[in-house]
């Protein structure tokens, strides 16, 4: 290259200026840009952008996405986290009512048992009331009896005369129960 | 010269092949290939609603997003970055793409390294900052750029020249010329190191054939740099177009 080069200096060819382009240089200079601009312009930058585009998009809807989803998440724990503590006081107001009504009902009972103790009181009041009486008379009918064979044995016949035997008797029983009275 | 290889094909017409050129239409299907698979993946991801990109589709994001969002996103927000997204990403791998070519076995020659593709790329930049600042500013654009608030009237004299000279001229010069002569002189190094390896092993007598191995460690490392400057020159370019469009939208330039 070099003899070349200082061949043709000594033959006087002039060496072309490098920084003047040539006709040719500059047409398929331009040829290439022009081609390559336009490619660039309206086929690979587009798809390129509407990738970048898209994936922002994605990458921004999956966010939102998952953000809904924990916030459904945290609605959800609230809400069964409620209906628990609702459950809970359920319960405890029905234990509580359920415990009021033993009470009430205990209390019934324990008005009725008292209730039919005092009615067999009574009843036993009563009939202890009527046999006394019932005591008190056949005792009475006996006593007179006795009284009357022992005052017949003592005084004799003269007492036979049921009449006067029987106002004496009667006579007896009511000083008896006078006494019976201050006492 | 290397850089101006003999026509092919359609001589003398402005549609003359050469070498060069083939390498550049090569380069052009390669992006148009790999590009096209990215988008397809692109495509099928948005039609499958499959949002997790397998590991080809996350290098073409890695590759878009490197512009995207380091470059253009970084010095004009979401907005105007994205407004101005395509002819950012289109120069940045256009640039690397021919850049890198300088070291591919077989190609060994930059498609930037004659200054056509630099010139269309640097002015396809100064029509977009200009179009930006008109398109925010309106005639105020080319005013408040040539004539700074704040700038005593009487240095305007100095300043309006300068300014005219580094905004409206430097720029898309250097930004061509930048990018050619990074690539010329990394190829001509190359070349250098790797026909001096040539001549010392093949030519050369006795214990010079020694200075073949360092020649050869120095090509060597000279072509993992080149690779850095393929990747860098490609970088550069982008981001001053982007800082370019950023001044002419700022408020105040």
């Amino acid at each position: 290259m070099i003899s070349r080069i200082l061949a043709s200096a000594a033959e006087g060819e002039a060496a072309p200026n490098p920084l003047l382009p040539s006709s040719y240089d500059l047409l398929w200079s331009s040829v290439v840009f022009v081609i390559l601009l336009a490619f660039f312009w309206f086929k690979v930058l587009p798809n390129f952008k509407k990738t970048l585009d898209d994936r922002t998009q994605a990458i921004e809807g999956r966010l939102e996405a998952a953000e809904k989803a924990q916030a459904e998440a945290a609605a959800k724990t609230a809400n069964i986290e409620a209906e628990q503590a609702a459950a809970r006081a359920e319960a405890a107001e029905i234990r509580e009512a359920a415990r009021a009504e033993g009470a009430v009902i205990l209390a019934e009972l324990k008005e009725q048992a008292s209730a039919e103790a005092a009615r067999l009181t009574a009843t036993a009041k009563a009939q202890i009331e009527a046999e006394r009486q019932a005591a008190l008379i056949s005792l009475r009918a006996e006593v007179g009896t006795l009284a009357i064979d022992l005052a017949s044995s003592v005084v004799g016949a003269s007492l036979q005369n049921d009449k006067i035997a029987s106002s004496v008797v009667d006579q007896f029983l009511a000083d008896l129960e006078s006494a019976g009275k201050k006492n | 010269m290397e850089f101006y290889p003999e026509v092919v094909a359609f001589a003398g017409t402005p549609f003359a092949l050469n070498r060069i050129m083939l390498i550049r239409l090569v380069v052009l299907a390669l992006l148009v290939l790999v590009f096209a698979l990215w988008t397809a993946k692109f495509q099928k991801a948005t039609k499958t609603q499959n949002f997790v990109p397998g590991k080809f589709q996350l290098m073409g994001e890695i590759s878009l997003n490197f512009v995207r969002k380091s470059i253009a996103h970084d010095q004009l927000g979401e907005k105007d970055g994205d407004r101005f997204l395509p002819l950012l990403t289109t120069i940045f791998f256009v640039t690397l793409g021919m850049n890198i070519t300088g070291i591919i076995p077989g190609f060994n020659i930059a498609g930037t390294s004659v200054i056509g593709l630099p010139i269309v790329m640097a002015v396809a930049a100064y029509v977009t900052f200009i179009y930006a600042g008109i398109k925010k500013h309106g005639g105020h654009f080319f005013t408040s750029a040539l004539f700074p608030a704040g700038v005593p009237k009487a240095f305007l004299i100095l300043v309006t020249p300068i300014e005219f000279l580094s905004t409206f001229i430097l720029r898309p010069v250097t930004l061509a010329l930048r990018l050619t002569m990074n690539m010329i002189a990394g190829h001509l190094l190359l070349v250098l190191c790797f026909s001096a390896t040539q001549f010392f092993l093949f030519n050369a007598d006795g214990a010079f054939k020694l200075f073949g191995a360092g020649t050869f460690a120095f090509g060597f490392a000279f072509t993992l740099f080149e690779m850095l400057v393929a990747f860098l020159q490609a970088y550069v370019f982008t981001l001053l177009t982007t800082v370019y469009i950023q001044l002419a939208l700022s408020d105040e330039h």
